[in-house]
């Protein structure tokens, strides 16, 4: 089969591999007909995402249908279509049985590795480095997915894929962060970074309850598709002096009631402290650029929560902690619990409350992978978001920022 | 030094400095410096080293005890059922190739040392309690000496039974040297906690989880930097 590999920092080969096969039980094989680019898979582009080889099947945003089921597998057959999260969960451990399924125990492994740099190792993930479980990812066009008969959800035919795609990570991670905030009637939400997650993040916001929601980006199109689709108030940071003053003037003083960090590790920034982190990320002093996490903190109000789906991979340095234990903050984060969400947002986007397929600007055939790598990450062309299809062989299928269509 | 062991060093020396050569770099430099010692010793019996200090170094090598522990969501019965039924063992004991029981005390085993070599040795159960604990050892002219306790303790309020193997190991090939016989002890402490969580996984979730067989890309020859 074709599939997009890893060879190296800003190096994405489409390669001919063998196919996958059924290695336990309770695997399932998949072909894919869907399959996005995630903003956390430009981490491991960008070369900032440790314990990755060359070779490695990146991946982990995709759906598709059964091809074969294992013996222990009673709840899929083949044909079936599915969704499929990021996370891997063994569905019988302590953490899953409290929906803590991020943190399964049992799917990971190498989870040795993130023992020794964590202390505990989170559950296995899709196409993202050894320390992760080196799971082949489902960039491609066949995947093995282990645990299946826990993870996959399946779709009904007559709802196409674009709309039920996201349901594999961002909607539900999105909604995750929001989940954190504990939105209270009246409350006001911020979120830095109005990528796909941070759109669902205003989406979700909106779900539960916020009065006002702010987003904070500095590319055009995407600003204005949180206006347009998010009804979001925006904040381009390269037009003001501080974010966390006109936070500040924005909510009476107060501060917005909650703060998301939808931006992660690779935050880019205006100020000196953003220039020092590029600096030091660059030579390998830093693991992370905390940016946007250090103005979250900064700017919620007291007693107010910072969530942060963004990812981070290392030590954070120059962490405003002073500030977080001075107003009493709630810090909540993680990868997302996936399976506590995937079926009721399937339910939200069949009642018509959310169409996730408007965040789509571009569809590529699989060989163009390391094409929509490049144009995601140096978001150029207004691309926002980009999917894969596996099954056609043609170039570019379609492409153009529609950011400003809506 | 066996003869075994000889050709073993000799050959993997070799190999080092080979893969060494293929790839000639900086980053390659501390392959080369592992594997001249190694070849070194295999083909004229001594350390590169003062002889007074390898002679210190390959004195008699103490046991080294290891502990490890898990917490796994069975009853305590089940666990000890499980691992009574010594059978059962390789099914999580990575470094396990077969276990024989010859009668209810009596035992074979048949495996392979942290480095690779196959090893067999008898065993015989010292005390056991049903869903409590199982105590063995290695008997005498074994390749490997071992003796070891496994418990099966409640864990708080239905958060299953806590696992914890106490272990005391004679590390294999003490021709290495105390130095790096505490290496190995390492090494084998890591194995033991992989084993045990291969256990929970094998008990919990009813397989243990591998990406072996899986595709892959092309590789590349040598990945120093990110060695799993």
């Amino acid at each position: 089969m074709r599939a997009v590999c890893w060879n190296g920092k800003e190096d994405i080969r489409v390669e001919t591999v063998p196919d996958p096969q059924i290695l336990n039980p309770r695997d399932a094989v998949v072909r894919i007909t869907s399959t996005a680019i995630c903003g956390s898979d430009l981490h491991l582009y960008d070369g900032y995402i440790p314990t990755m080889k060359k070779g490695d099947i990146l991946g982990h945003e995709f759906m598709g249908e059964v091809m074969e089921v294992g013996r222990a597998v009673k709840n899929l057959k083949p044909g079936d279509r599915v969704v499929v999260p990021f996370t891997i969960a063994c569905g019988h451990c302590w953490f899953c049985e409290h929906e803590l399924w991020s943190a399964c125990d049992n799917s990971n492994p190498n989870a040795l590795i993130p023992e020794k740099a964590y202390g505990q190792s989170g559950s296995g993930l899709f196409g993202y480095s050894h320390m992760m479980g080196g799971y082949a990812g489902g960039q491609a066009e066949y995947a093995r997915v282990p645990f299946a008969d826990v993870g996959p959800l399946k779709i009904e035919k007559g709802i196409e894929d674009e709309k039920v795609l996201f349901l594999s990570d961002i909607f539900p991670t999105g909604f995750m962060a929001a989940e954190n905030c504990n939105i209270q009637p009246g409350d006001t939400v911020a979120v830095w970074g109005c990528g796909p997650v941070g759109q669902f993040a205003i989406q979700s916001a909106w779900m539960l309850g916020a009065e006002r929601v702010i987003a904070i980006d500095r590319f055009p199109e995407r600003l204005l598709l949180a206006q347009t689709w998010g009804r979001a108030e925006t904040l381009d940071y390269e037009e003001v002096d501080s974010v966390v003053d006109v936070l500040r003037d924005m909510t009476g003083g107060r501060g917005p009631d909650s703060c998301i960090d939808a931006v992660g590790m690779e935050a880019h920034g205006t100020t000196l402290g953003a220039r020092y982190d590029k600096a030091k990320q660059t030579v390998r002093l830093g693991t992370d650029r905390p940016h946007a996490l250090r103005e979250a903190i900064l700017a919620c109000r007291k007693a107010g929560t910072v969530s942060i789906p963004g990812v981070y991979g290392g030590l954070l340095d120059k962490m405003p902690f002073g500030a977080a234990f001075g107003k009493g903050l709630t810090l909540k984060m993680g990868q997302t619990h996936m399976m506590r969400y995937m079926r009721p947002l399937l339910e939200r986007i069949q009642n018509g409350d959310i169409d996730p397929s408007r965040l789509i600007t571009h569809r590529l055939g699989l060989d163009d992978a390391a094409w929509g790598y490049k144009t995601f990450r140096d978001k150029e062309d207004d691309c926002i978001k980009v999917v894969l299809k596996p099954g056609s062989h043609g170039h570019v299928l379609a492409h153009g920022g529609n950011g400003r269509e809506h | 030094m066996t003869q075994l062991g000889q050709a073993a060093m000799i050959f993997t020396g070799a190999a080092l400095m080979a893969l060494a050569a293929k790839e000639r770099s900086w980053r390659t430099l501390g392959i080369a410096a592992a594997g001249a010692p190694l070849l070194y010793r295999g083909a004229t019996g001594r350390w590169p080293v003062p002889e007074k200090f390898a002679q210190s170094a390959s004195d008699a090598v103490s046991p080294v005890p290891i502990e490890a522990a898990v917490t796994i969501g069975k009853p305590a019965d089940e666990l000890y059922r499980f691992w009574r039924q010594l059978e059962n063992l390789p099914r999580f004991m990575k470094n396990l190739d077969s276990v024989t029981e010859s009668d209810g005390r009596h035992s074979h085993w048949v495996g392979r040392s942290p480095l690779g070599f196959k090893m067999e040795w008898d065993a015989e159960i010292l005390d056991e309690r049903e869903g409590k604990l199982l105590s063995w050892r290695s008997l005498p002219d074994s390749d490997v000496q071992n003796a070891g306790t496994v418990f099966f303790d409640q864990a708080a309020s239905e958060r299953g039974t806590v696992v914890r193997v106490s272990l005391d190991y004679q590390v294999p090939g003490h021709f290495f040297g105390q130095a790096a016989g505490k290496v190995l002890s390492g090494i084998t402490e890591q194995q033991v906690r992989e084993d045990l969580r291969r256990f929970k996984e094998l008990m919990e979730a009813g397989e243990v989880a591998t990406t072996e067989g899986q595709p892959h890309g092309v590789r590349s020859f040598v990945d120093i930097k990110n060695p799993i």
